[in-house]
């Protein structure tokens, strides 16, 4: 079996699952946001359970609209807080406490290898880089889960990304997924999982591994998996948490289908309006004049991104008539840029700095988009609307290229700035 | 279990921030969220859909975000049904859970014009097409998800559940 099946096997406490087959698992984590909670608590009321399942095994983080833009998210983030108190629900992460939801999960030690892990958001597949099996689910079903620790699953189908060659210098592994959307196109894994494999991933970064399984639900992948290996271990075991096992993929494990990709040439990439698999090298949209440059987002706004942003910053000021928004994912994540002084680099380079929310990749507040602006964005959707007006344009990038692209005034290969 | 309407037709990867776009989030009210379904492509769409409709739509409707608040706006504009070549799974699992039927169908997008006046057999996954005067077929759904959509939703399905034999 692969480590998808695998999972989903110790989950239902079977020897052996095949693709196709239902299963009813048992979920090692929930994780709600305030976007979904709310519909998951006022849903759970009416179902007439009284307690959850589990109050150690919930986790609840305030990220979408935090600090409370509106009176309407105020009474949402009041929802949560009271549920999680009447609850027992300890894993509660308020304003001021975790930041955006998959970075919390991560670094709080709520993700393990082996696990199965659900989340009423949709980027719930991020968990794969631990070698967990997360996958998003909506707010009824979460109330289902809330009560009972079990949900019904089908087991997808495998494919298998075997990625070998070094990426080139301030080429990313948000180039690496882009170009993959690109291949597979929005609706290339509808179902399957996607295992990510081969010597590319193996000496990739556990952030580096949160971005690309993160892009997985660009493609409809149920979940995005890399097997565990002692990147992961080390990440892992310096966090509290669970005690767990070690799942991996057979040797022999079958796969629908297995994609060989290099990445030794690969070019910086950019994900164009208005579809996340409109991707396209950067050197056939240099040029396009941008307002508004954001990175964050559970896709790209931990530290390594916010390094690679310094980096070019340092020495050089964004460009008269663009805004730069950063917006470290998590109050850790903060914490280490403000010891760095990579917050400073930023508010020298005239770069905004936001505090840890979904913000404006969301579009819910901080940076929305007026009628006929365009953003480029290190963030995963760049769906009509998505970031505000119906009639902006958003192009999704590495952190490189869109700090480049907002030192330049205009989309730019970050290689250019090199040296 | 029936359902009738007219068709209205929409493309492939018709995502969830064109379905009810993110800064529109805030409120519980299905009414309310009903008023911005589809807004991005068709800002007129909850007008149109109140007279009960069914959507016809190409591969991977529903893309993107786990929010439910996607299906919701759309049962409560008047979307009776969405039949469409390939649904995103999180989206797909949300409107069985909020008891709104949603069937896959193979080229549908070629066999429905908008107005079409569409029946939709649950049970059996046949659609009959008023209009053009033809009738095909669409996946069947699994007995226990029917069992969710004929209860109205996963909260009533799991009440009923619940409740000593």
């Amino acid at each position: 079996m692969n480590i998808a099946e695998k999972i989903l096997a110790a989950a239902s406490g079977r020897d052996q699952v095949s693709p196709g087959e239902i299963v009813e698992a048992k979920v090692d984590m929930a994780m709600v946001n305030e976007i979904t909670g709310p519909l998951t608590i006022e849903a759970f009321h009416k179902i007439g359970v009284e307690r959850v399942w589990d109050d150690k095994r919930i986790v609840m983080v305030l990220d979408h609209q935090v600090p409370a833009d509106s009176v309407k998210s105020a009474e949402l983030h009041r929802i949560m807080r009271q549920f999680a108190r009447e609850q027992s629900i300890r894993n509660f992460y308020d304003v001021g406490l975790g930041g955006v939801c998959h970075q919390v999960m991560a670094e709080k030690g709520h993700v393990r290898p082996g696990e199965l892990i659900v989340g009423a958001d949709s980027h719930t597949c991020t968990y794969g880089a631990f070698g967990a099996f997360g996958t998003g689910i909506g707010s009824t079903e979460m109330a289902a889960v809330f009560g009972t620790g079990k949900i019904w699953l089908r087991v997808p189908e495998s494919i298998r990304i075997d990625i070998s060659g070094s990426l080139q210098r301030f080429v990313t592994p948000k180039d690496l997924i882009l170009n993959t959307v690109g291949m597979m196109g929005a609706d290339g894994a509808v179902y399957k999982a996607l295992e990510f494999a081969g010597p590319t991933m193996e000496n990739m970064s556990v952030s580096g591994r949160m971005t690309v399984c993160n892009m997985a639900v660009e493609m409809g992948a149920k979940t995005g998996i890399i097997n565990p290996d002692e990147t992961t271990l080390s990440y892992v075991r310096s966090l509290k948490g669970r005690p767990f096992g070690e799942l991996k993929s057979d040797a022999d494990a079958d796969y629908e289908r297995t994609l060989n990709m290099n990445v030794d040439n690969l070019e910086p990439q950019v994900a164009c309006p208005p579809t996340v698999d409109k991707v396209k090298p950067v050197s056939d949209v240099e040029g396009v004049p941008i307002n508004q440059a954001f990175i964050g987002s559970c896709t790209n706004g931990r530290l390594e991104d916010l390094r690679l942003a310094a980096g070019f910053l340092k020495g050089n000021k964004v460009k008269d008539g663009v805004r730069m928004l950063i917006t470290p994912a998590s109050q850790e994540i903060y914490l280490e840029a403000l010891r760095e002084g990579l917050l400073e680099v930023f508010v020298e380079a005239r770069a905004y700095i936001c505090n840890p929310t979904c913000g404006a990749c969301f579009g819910g507040h901080m940076g929305l988009l007026a009628p006929g602006e365009t953003c480029i964005s290190s963030s995963n959707r760049n769906f009509i609307g998505r970031m505000g007006s119906h009639e902006a344009k958003i192009y999704l990038a590495s952190p490189a290229t869109v700090t480049v692209s907002a030192i330049m005034g205009q989309i730019t290969d970050p290689r250019r700035l090199e040296g | 279990m029936q359902v009738y309407g007219e068709a209205v037709i929409f493309g492939d990867n018709i995502n969830t921030d064109i379905i009810v776009p993110g800064k529109y989030l805030t409120t519980l009210n299905p009414e309310e969220l009903a008023k911005h379904a589809m807004e991005g492509l068709d800002p007129d769409f909850a007008k149109k859909a109140q007279g009960g409709v069914i959507i016809v739509a190409g591969r991977n409707f529903g893309c993107g975000s786990s929010r439910e608040q996607a299906p919701i706006a759309l049962k409560y504009a008047g979307v009776r049904c969405i039949l469409a070549e390939s649904f995103a799974r999180i989206f797909y699992r949300n409107a069985i859970n909020i008891g709104l039927p949603i069937l896959e169908c193979a080229s549908v997008s070629s066999k429905v014009d908008l107005g079409d006046h569409l029946s939709v057999d649950l049970a059996e996954g046949k659609v009959v097409n008023l209009t053009k005067n033809e009738s095909f077929q669409a996946s069947r759904l699994p007995s226990f998800i029917l069992e969710i959509i004929e209860d109205g939703g996963l909260i009533e399905n799991f009440k009923k559940r619940l409740k000593p034999k």
